[in-house]
């Protein structure tokens, strides 16, 4: 029981409410316990635990449930709403300065990722036009600087250092570096420092004072435990922080005790942290984040990601050789880089709704399977990745050698492609003998 | 004989008392103190024993990171022994939960293991972030203050700068590092590490791994190659492959404990930044609900400040019983 994780939990309990036709003031007790014990054992800070129970409970045994239909969905729903709300309700976007150049800080504590997640930062910006400036403010953990620097390579982003100086001192050169430079945004990643270490925090309100930043970013393990609040309190009264990135997501901490940052400091959680990789920063969705943690699935992302992964054109392109049944291994190959570019796969199943954790469960997706595919079609020849069936023994042999697999992989790939071609066929209607019915004439 | 000091005579709890260890737990745990342990008191001073007293007792548990389970479990031993022992004052419950803590956390405990050959070999595993790397460092120190020849090998070959960080901490300690380029295979580095400890007739060696969460399934599966080449090329067991948790960590410390038990064989949990968290719990956690020994606890940032885990001076400084 202790390990499975809160959207499970939340999963077992509501559909237990699902469906009732009328419910007691026990059921809705029995419910909210669940939920209570849930939400406790994801590391959410029990006074804002007791907080969320009171408001369900509350809104639940009134009058709004008993006059609606089907109150199991109508609790659900208010879970839902409240668990939104105790999130930060709506999206929380990073403050820029509309006189450049904007100064962002970055402070936590030791180990909650904010070298990293600066990286991350300053390449979604790049990525958005800004002319982001990485600055090492990092004197005290060895190496912190040259990791700065390996990231400013990796991403082509200015790195600005002094060496083992003075932080205040490194702050206020990087700035005058930037508007030399033309560099719009400053991220300043500072050292990681405990919350009750008095000189180091003193340290952190010193340069705050002397670079006045637009933004003050609070970084937070999601696997933080029910001391998240206090970290956050602390760093907030010495520093008003703006917001808070919360790393580490792709962990199994998926509700966590971070989630009460917000009801108890006022601060949204603007980012998220779900891959080590550079470009896993993605922002903060109060809304989804609730649907993902009760289940439902957070289809609004995934529809994003693939926005943003799919060229259109291309789109179009292969809707129409699907219809023709033309559908070639290079086109294939395609597909698979731009579900690359969406993410890893896991993540995007789990954000496909109804299929929850316990169906994940026992599931291993892992992204090296793909690259296995996409070897095995680098292996091939243009006119093979054309005409599949011109792929006898030997040059199955070929492949196998070139794409460092084994010829059953080869052959396998080779009949499923096959079979998927069938399928497009019977789609298509390419043989006109057939009567189209149903989904078929979808692709009409 | 290095290990001979290192691990001979343990100080009984009486001695622990006087130690600097003792102090810098109880500086260490002032926070903790005034969460858990001032709250316990303002529960049970000047009332009687009743059913809503058990209730909040589990409320402050929780509270300090303990989880529900183990939290419900505690507070079932004092209702029993309540019954039992007859207690109807609530000011001698707190007794009585320091007793069952120590019996908790006494029940898997055990030191690190005593060296039988050389090398004795130390895998360091964890998640991101978690405080690996200066473990190690204060580990080779402590070995180093007995004497023994340390060889270090920077196994986290993932993360930018972690090679230069165990670098510097080697430079400085004056210790011997075995270090890839980034990117590297580390199971070769760990190959490597071990037969230039044996050429160079190293006393310990440590092994970094980089960091990473128990979710990654080809990560964890890396973590277990990297621990079979270890074992076949020692041709024994490794002496210790010891957890690092983040002390700040909540629940999701039992999930990390359970995962990466399952791809490599822990022999214990050295627990890291205790001097900086309000809660202490999660120690009572990890010890309730998974079979795991805290062997180590991080307290500060000086070097001497990774000490052997004790349960008694844990609790007995966690009740503020220093000055007493």
């Amino acid at each position: 029981m202790a390990f499975q994780n809160l959207s499970s939990r939340l999963q077992e309990t509501m559909r237990k409410l699902r469906g009732k036709g009328r419910l007691s003031e026990k059921d809705v007790d029995q419910a909210l316990r669940e939920i209570r014990l849930a939400l406790l054992e994801a590391d959410v800070n029990y006074k804002v635990v007791r907080d969320f129970i009171a408001h369900v409970k509350e809104r639940a045994t009134g009058h709004e449930v008993l006059s609606s239909l089907t109150p199991g969905q109508q609790v659900i729903r208010i879970v839902n709403e409240e668990l939104t709300q105790l999130m930060g309700g709506t999206q929380a976007k990073l403050t820029l300065s509309s006189q450049p150049p904007s100064v962002i800080m970055m402070v936590g504590l030791q180990g909650s990722g904010k070298t990293t997640t600066t990286g991350k930062l300053s390449r979604m910006l790049k990525g958005q036009g800004h002319r982001p400036l990485l600055v090492a403010c990092d004197i005290y953990r060895p190496a912190a600087i040259k990791q700065l620097q390996v990231l400013g390579e990796q991403l082509d982003i200015p790195v600005f250092s002094m060496g083992e100086q003075n932080p205040v001192d490194i702050a206020k050169a990087a700035c005058s570096h930037a508007k030399k430079f033309n560099n719009d945004v400053v991220l300043l990643d500072t050292a990681g420092r405990l919350h009750v270490d008095e000189e180091l925090m003193e340290e952190l309100v010193e340069i705050k004072a002397a670079v006045n930043p637009t933004e003050i970013l609070l970084v937070v393990d999601a696997m933080t435990g029910q001391d998240a609040v206090n970290v956050a309190e602390a760093f907030n009264e010495r520093l008003e922080i703006g917001g808070v990135v919360l790393t580490k997501l792709d962990g199994d901490a998926r509700g966590g005790a971070a989630l009460s940052v917000k009801a108890v400091t006022g601060k949204p959680i603007k980012y998220i942290g779900v891959s080590e990789k550079m470009d896993g920063l993605e922002p903060f969705h109060p809304d989804r984040m609730a649907s993902r943690i009760l289940g439902m699935g957070d289809i609004l992302t995934l529809i994003e990601k693939a926005a943003a992964a799919v060229d259109e054109e291309k789109a179009e392109k292969m809707a129409a050789k699907l219809k023709e049944a033309e559908f070639t291994l290079e086109d294939f190959l395609e597909q698979i880089e731009q579900m690359k570019d969406m993410g890893p796969i896991d993540q995007l199943i789990g954000m496909i709704p109804g299929l929850g954790a316990k169906q994940l469960k026992g599931l291993e997706v892992d992204d090296s399977h793909l690259k296995k595919i996409e070897a095995i079609i680098n292996s091939m020849t243009p006119e093979e990745r054309r005409r599949p069936e011109i792929i006898g023994g030997s040059r199955r042999k070929r492949i196998a050698l070139g794409s460092g697999t084994k010829v059953q992989d080869v052959n396998r790939l080779l009949k499923q492609f096959s079979q998927t071609k069938q399928m497009l066929k019977q789609f298509s209607g390419a043989p006109k003998r057939r009567k189209k019915k149903g989904m078929f004439s979808l692709f009409q | 004989m290095f290990w001979k000091r290192m691990f001979g005579d343990k100080p009984a709890p009486e001695q622990a008392k006087e130690s600097g260890f003792f102090k810098k737990l109880v500086s260490g745990l002032e926070k903790t103190k005034q969460n858990l342990v001032s709250k316990v008191e303002q529960i049970t001073s000047g009332r009687r024993v009743d059913e809503s007293l058990f209730e909040e007792l589990e409320e402050v548990l929780i509270e300090a990171d303990c989880g529900v389970a183990t939290a419900m479990f505690l507070v079932d031993q004092l209702r029993e022994r309540a019954r039992e022992e007859k207690i109807t004052e609530a000011e001698e419950l707190r007794r009585v939960l320091q007793e069952e803590m120590v019996a908790l956390l006494e029940k898997n405990a055990a030191p690190l293991k005593t060296p039988a050959e050389k090398p004795y070999v130390i895998m360091v595993v964890g998640v991101n972030g978690a405080g690996k790397t200066t473990t190690i460092a204060k580990l080779a120190y402590r070995f180093q203050q007995e004497n023994a020849k340390v060889l270090l090998a920077a196994g986290d070959t993932f993360r930018a700068g972690a090679i230069e960080q165990l670098g510097v901490w080697a430079n400085r300690l004056g210790v011997e590092l075995i270090a890839h380029q980034e990117g590297s295979d580390p199971a070769a580095v760990a190959y490597d590490a071990i037969n230039a400890a044996k050429a160079r007739d190293s006393d310990v060696l440590i092994i970094d791994t980089a960091g990473r969460l128990q979710t990654k399934v080809n990560l964890m599966s890396e973590l277990s190659k990297i621990h079979r080449v270890v074992k076949r090329e020692l041709g024994r067991d490794l002496d210790e492959v010891l957890l690092v948790v983040d002390a700040t960590t909540g629940q999701n410390a039992l999930s990390q404990g359970k995962i990466f038990q399952e791809a490599v064989p822990l022999s214990g949990i050295a627990l890291t930044k205790l001097d900086g968290t309000a809660k202490g719990g999660i120690v009572l956690a990890l010890a309730s609900e998974l079979e795991l020994a805290v062997k180590l606890v991080g307290v500060g940032e000086q070097y001497e400040d990774l000490q052997d885990f004790d349960a008694r001076a844990f609790v007995a400084a966690l009740f503020g019983e220093a000055d007493s």
